[in-house]
C-alpha cells in the first residue's frame, strides 16, 4: 500500500519530534519562568507559557502517545511482524526512545518504577486475561496447571538459586558479595513464567488450545509461588542466616497457602460483588461497564493490601464474574466491557514493552558480569526443560489424554521471563543485597533473550516441529448440539460403570451452579435465556440476516424483504472499502471458549453481494422455488472464519484457505434465503428471525454510522460454565 | 499384576474380551464387579430396569438413549460381553498401535474415532437405516433443550443444524456427513472417560 511509507516516515517524524520537543521545553522551562518573574508584573497577560502547571500529566500523556504511535508504526507492516513479534520490536523501540532520551537530558528519566508498573500497568493486563479466560478448558486442566505453577517454580528458583551459588563458590563469577539467601532470592525472581510475555509470543504461532492453557494458566498461577518465595527469602536476608530455623521455614510454607488460598478468595469475592451489582443496575446501564473495572482494580489492590496474591485475585475475580456480567448486563455494557478491556490490555503491554527497553539505557545501571549472566541464562532455560519433562512425565500417569514429547518442547520454550521479573529485581532494597543492579542487568539480559530471541524462533520452531495448531473452524449448530450431547453421553457412561470421574464432577457442579449461584447472581430474565445452544442459534441467525440486509441496502434495494416475488442474483463483486465499513463483525461472537475478535483485520477476500433485480414479470411467471435455483452464480465464497479456543490480545485471523465450495455456499445461501423468506411472510415464523431484520434497519435508518451500529447491535455471548 | 489373572477366571471369556476391547485385566475385573453390582437379580445379565435404577441416570436428558445404547436391536437382555463392548468405546484411543498387533484382518478397534462417532451416531439415529432424519435430531435437541425454547425454536434449530451439514441434499445426515462436520472437533478428548482400575 502507498500510505505505508509515508505512514512509517510520519511516525518517526513525530516521535523523534516529541521527545526532543518535551526535553526542549523541560530545560527552557526554568527560563520562561524566570523570564515572566524577573520583568515584573507591567500589565495583564494574554497568554502564559505554564509548563510546570501541567508537566507531569502532560509528559504521562505524551509518553503514552508515543508507546501508541510505535505500535502504529510497527503494525504498518506484516511482512516485518511476521517474523519478528510485536513486542520485540517495541523493546528496540524502547531503546532508540531511550537512547533519545538519554541523549537529551544525559540521565535516564524514564524508568520502569515498580510501583508504576504494579499499580498502573500490570492489572489491566491480568483482568483481561481472566475475564477472557476458557472456563472450561482452564479447569479440565487445572490439576496439571497447578502442579506445573507450583511445583516448576519451585524447582526452578531453587535450582537456579543453588547452581549459581555452586558456581560461585567454585570461583566461576569472580568477586561479588551474594550469600547463598541471595541466590535463593534472585532465583525465586526470575524462576517465574511471566503472563504477558506469554500472551505477547504466543499470539503469534496458534497452538493447539491444551498447550496453550498449560503454559498460560501456569505463568498466571505462578504469582502465588512467587510472592511468596519472594518475601519469605526477603525476609530472610533481612533475618540473616543465623536465625532461620525450622520454624521459619514451616512458616513459611503456611504462608504459601495463605497467599494463594487468600488470593483466589479475595478475587472470588470480588466476583461475586460485581455479578450481584450487576443484577441491579438495570437503570444505570451507561456506566454498569464502569463497575467490573473498579472493583477489579480493588480486587488487586485489596489482596496487595492484605499481602496475598494480588494477580492471582484479579485473575479469579475476571474469572467468577464473567459468565453472571455477560448475562446480566446489556449488551452494550457487555461489548463496552470486552472492548475497553481490550484496550487497556493491549496499551498497557505495549508501553511496559517500551519501557523495558527504555529502562536498559542507563549508564548508571550496567554492571557485567560475564560468568554470573551467562550462567543464568544457560540455568534458567536448562531448568525449564528440566523441569516440563519431568513434570509431565509424571503427569501423564494420570492424565487422560497424555502431553506429547512436542507440546513438552513447547512448553519448556515458552516459560518467557517479562515484566514481572524486571519489577521484583528492582524492588530488592540496595541497602541489603550490594549487587542489586547486577541483578537488575541479568534480569533485563534475561527478559530481552526470552522475549526478542525465543519469540522470534517460537514461531519457527512450531512450524518445524510439527505442532497441533490450534482448529479454526466455523461454528455450527451441529457440533454444539454434538458437544451437549457429548457431555450428556460421558455423565451417563460415568453412573453406569460406576465411577466418580471427572465428568460427573462437572456435571454436579453445573448442577450446582445452576441451581443456587445463578438464582442469586443472575437477573431472572437472563437465566431464562441460558441456554447456549439457543443463543449459538440466535446468533448464526442474526449474522444471515444481518448480511441480507446489508447487502441489500449496498445495493440500494431491500426489494427482496418487501416484495415474496422479487427476483434475487447472487454475484460476485468488487469490494468497495466503504462496503467493509458495513460488513466488518458481523460475526457470531460464540464458542465455548472465548473467541476473541477486532474490528481492525480488514477481510480482503470478496464476500457475496445480491443484486435485486426487479424483475417481478419474471418473478410473477416462476415459482418461488425456481427463483432461488437461479440465484448463484459460480462465484467463489469465502467465509471469515472463526477462532476458537484462542485468547488473543487484538488479531483476527482470516482463515486464508480457499475450501469454500461455491456448490456449498449456493445451497447455504439458497436455503437460508428460503427460511429467512418464509420467515418474512408468516409462514411459521421463529421468532427470532422474524423480529431481527427489522430492528436492523430501524437502527440503520437513525442514520448513526453504519460499522459502529452492527458493532453493537450483536448479542451478547454467553461463555463457558466452569 | 500377578493376582488379577486369577480373578479374571470367573469372567467368560476374559482374555478374549481383553483382546477385542483393550481393557487390561484389572479394568475388566472392577467393570464385572459394577455388573455383577447392576445385575440384582442375579441374572448373570441386565435388563431395563436394572439400568433405570441407577439414579442418576433419571436426570440425565439421553439417558434413555444411552441406556437403549446398551441393547442390540431385538435384544431384550444385555450380557457381560456387549456391556463391556459399549464401554469399550469411551476408552482413550490408544496411541500405539503395537497394542492390538493389527493386521489386515483385524477389525476397527471400539475406542478408534470412527468408532466413537459411530456410537454417537447411533444415539441420533433410532431406527438404523443410516440417516439421521430431521425427526430423529429434532428429537434429540427435544431432549435436550426440552425447558428452554418452544416448539418453533427446536423446529428452526434443527433445520438450520441439518442444512449446514447435509451436503448431498436429501435432507438427513448420513454418517460420511456427521463425521465430516465433526472433523475439527477432538473426538479423542471429548468422548473419553477414565476408567479406574
Amino acid at each position: 500500500m502507498r500510505g505505508c511509507g509515508f505512514v512509517h516516515l510520519l511516525g518517526w517524524v513525530l516521535l523523534i519530534g516529541f521527545v526532543l520537543s518535551v526535553n526542549c521545553e523541560a530545560g527552557h522551562e526554568s527560563n520562561h519562568s524566570e523570564h515572566e518573574h524577573g520583568s515584573g508584573l507591567s500589565g495583564i497577560p494574554i497568554v502564559t507559557f505554564k509548563w510546570h502547571h501541567v508537566e507531569t500529566p502532560y509528559l504521562v500523556a505524551l509518553f503514552v502517545l508515543v508507546s501508541f504511535l510505535a505500535k502504529l508504526v510497527i503494525e504498518a507492516n506484516h511482512h516485518v511482524t511476521n517474523i519478528i513479534p510485536e513486542s520485540a520490536l517495541l523493546i528496540c523501540f524502547g531503546f532508540i526512545l531511550g537512547g533519545i532520551i538519554w541523549g537529551a537530558d544525559k540521565a535516564q528519566t524514564f524508568t520502569l518504577t515498580p510501583t508504576v508498573f504494579f499499580f498502573y500497568l500490570l492489572p489491566q493486563v491480568i483482568l483481561d486475561a481472566g475475564y477472557s479466560m476458557p472456563n472450561k478448558l482452564f479447569f479440565s486442566n487445572m490439576g496439571a496447571i497447578l502442579v506445573y505453577a507450583v511445583i516448576g517454580t519451585c524447582w526452578n528458583a531453587a535450582s537456579l538459586g543453588l547452581s549459581l551459588w555452586g558456581c560461585h563458590m567454585g570461583g566461576a563469577m569472580g568477586d561479588l558479595d551474594i550469600g547463598l539467601l541471595q541466590y535463593l532470592l534472585f532465583g525465586s525472581l526470575i524462576a517465574a513464567v511471566d503472563p504477558v510475555a506469554v500472551i505477547a509470543v504466543f499470539e503469534q504461532v496458534h497452538v493447539n488450545e491444551v498447550l496453550f492453557i498449560m503454559v498460560f494458566g501456569e505463568s498466571l498461577l505462578n504469582d502465588g509461588v512467587t510472592v511468596v518465595l519472594f518475601n519469605v527469602f526477603d525476609a530472610f536476608v533481612s533475618l540473616g542466616g543465623a536465625k532461620i530455623n525450622a520454624v521459619e521455614i514451616i512458616k513459611g510454607i503456611i504462608s504459601f497457602f495463605v497467599v494463594a488460598f487468600g488470593g483466589s478468595l479475595v478475587g472470588f469475592v470480588f466476583g461475586l460483588l460485581i455479578s450481584l451489582l450487576t443484577r441491579c443496575t438495570k437503570n444505570i446501564q451507561i456506566i454498569e461497564p464502569g463497575f467490573v473495572f473498579v472493583l477489579g482494580y480493588l480486587a488487586y489492590l485489596t489482596a496487595e493490601m492484605l499481602s496475598l496474591s494480588a494477580i492471582l485475585s484479579i485473575v479469579f475475580c475476571g474469572m467468577c464474574c464473567q459468565k453472571y456480567i455477560n448475562s446480566n448486563m446489556d449488551e452494550n455494557s457487555v461489548n463496552t466491557v470486552r472492548y475497553a478491556m481490550k484496550v487497556f490490555a493491549n496499551g498497557s503491554e505495549t508501553i511496559i514493552f517500551v519501557f523495558l527497553g527504555i529502562s536498559a539505557i542507563d549508564k548508571t545501571l550496567w554492571v557485567w558480569n560475564t560468568g554470573f549472566i551467562l550462567l543464568t541464562l544457560l540455568f534458567v532455560i536448562v531448568y525449564r526443560f528440566i523441569g516440563v519433562f519431568f513434570l509431565t512425565w509424571i503427569l501423564n500417569k494420570f492424565r487422560l489424554v497424555p502431553l506429547e514429547v512436542i507440546d513438552q518442547v513447547i512448553m519448556s520454550y515458552g516459560g518467557l521471563r517479562g515484566a514481572v521479573a524486571y519489577g521484583l529485581a528492582m524492588m530488592l532494597d540496595e541497602n541489603k543485597i550490594k549487587e542489586k543492579n547486577l541483578m537488575v542487568c541479568t534480569t533485563l539480559i534475561v527478559v530481552y533473550f526470552t522475549v526478542i530471541i525465543q519469540g522470534i524462533t517460537m514461531k519457527p520452531l512450531v512450524t518445524w516441529l510439527k505442532v497441533r495448531r490450534a482448529a479454526v473452524s466455523e461454528l455450527t449448530l451441529i457440533e454444539k448440539v454434538q458437544n451437549k450431547v457429548f457431555d450428556h453421553m460421558l455423565v451417563a457412561i460415568e453412573d453406569i460403570s460406576g465411577q466418580i470421574g471427572h465428568n460427573y464432577m462437572r456435571d454436579k457442579w453445573n448442577y450446582f451452579e445452576e441451581k443456587w449461584m445463578s438464582r442469586v447472581l443472575m437477573k431472572p430474565s437472563a437465566r431464562k435465556n441460558r441456554d447456549r445452544l439457543f443463543k449459538v442459534f440466535h446468533q448464526l441467525n442474526l449474522k444471515d440476516a444481518m448480511s441480507y440486509v446489508a447487502e441489500g441496502e449496498h445495493q440500494g434495494s431491500l426489494e427482496f424483504v418487501r416484495n415474496k416475488n422479487a427476483f434475487i442474483d447472487f454475484k460476485k463483486k468488487n469490494i468497495d472499502d466503504d462496503y467493509y465499513e458495513v460488513m466488518p463483525d458481523i460475526m457470531a461472537d460464540m464458542s465455548d471458549d472465548h473467541s476473541e475478535m477486532s474490528s481492525d483485520r480488514r477481510d480482503p477476500v470478496p464476500s457475496v453481494s445480491l443484486e435485486m433485480h426487479e424483475q417481478n414479470m419474471k418473478a410473477v411467471r416462476e415459482s418461488e422455488d425456481i427463483n432461488t435455483h437461479h440465484l448463484l452464480q459460480q462465484h467463489l465464497y469465502r467465509g471469515r472464519k472463526q477462532h476458537r479456543h484462542r485468547y488473543s490480545r487484538s488479531h483476527f485471523d482470516v482463515n486464508k484457505d480457499e475450501g469454500e465450495v461455491q456448490e456449498v455456499f449456493q445451497r447455504t445461501m439458497r436455503s437460508r434465503l428460503e427460511s429467512f423468506k418464509s420467515a418474512k411472510m408468516g409462514v411459521a415464523p421463529p421468532k427470532t428471525l422474524s423480529k431481527h431484520p427489522k430492528k436492523e434497519q430501524q437502527q440503520k435508518v437513525r442514520g448513526s454510522q453504519s460499522s459502529s451500529n452492527y458493532l453493537f447491535t450483536k448479542h451478547h455471548k454467553q461463555p463457558e460454565t466452569c | 499384576m500377578g493376582s488379577s489373572s486369577s480373578s479374571t477366571e470367573r469372567i467368560p471369556d476374559a482374555q478374549e474380551l481383553m483382546q477385542e476391547t483393550g481393557f487390561s485385566a484389572a479394568h475388566l475385573v472392577r467393570l464385572y464387579e459394577r455388573f455383577e453390582f447392576l445385575d440384582k437379580d442375579d441374572r448373570g445379565e441386565l435388563r431395563l430396569d436394572d439400568f433405570e435404577a441407577v439414579s442418576e441416570l433419571a436426570m440425565n436428558p439421553i439417558g434413555d438413549r444411552i441406556i437403549g445404547a446398551f441393547f442390540s436391536p431385538g435384544r431384550e437382555t444385555v450380557d457381560f460381553p456387549s456391556f463391556v463392548r459399549i464401554l469399550a468405546h469411551f476408552r482413550p484411543t490408544d496411541t500405539n498401535r503395537t497394542r492390538n498387533g493389527r493386521n489386515g484382518a483385524q477389525p476397527e478397534p471400539a475406542n478408534s474415532r470412527t468408532s466413537k462417532l459411530k456410537f454417537a451416531f447411533q444415539l441420533y439415529d433410532q431406527d438404523r437405516d443410516g440417516k439421521v432424519s430431521r425427526e430423529e435430531l429434532l428429537q434429540v435437541l427435544r431432549m435436550m433443550l426440552e425447558m428452554q425454547v418452544t416448539e418453533e425454536q427446536l423446529q428452526s434449530i434443527a433445520e438450520r443444524a441439518i442444512q449446514e451439514a447435509d451436503l448431498d441434499r436429501d435432507d438427513a445426515i448420513s454418517f460420511d456427513e456427521f463425521k465430516k462436520s465433526l472433523e475439527k472437533v477432538d473426538i479423542e478428548h471429548k468422548m473419553s472417560v477414565r476408567f479406574l482400575e
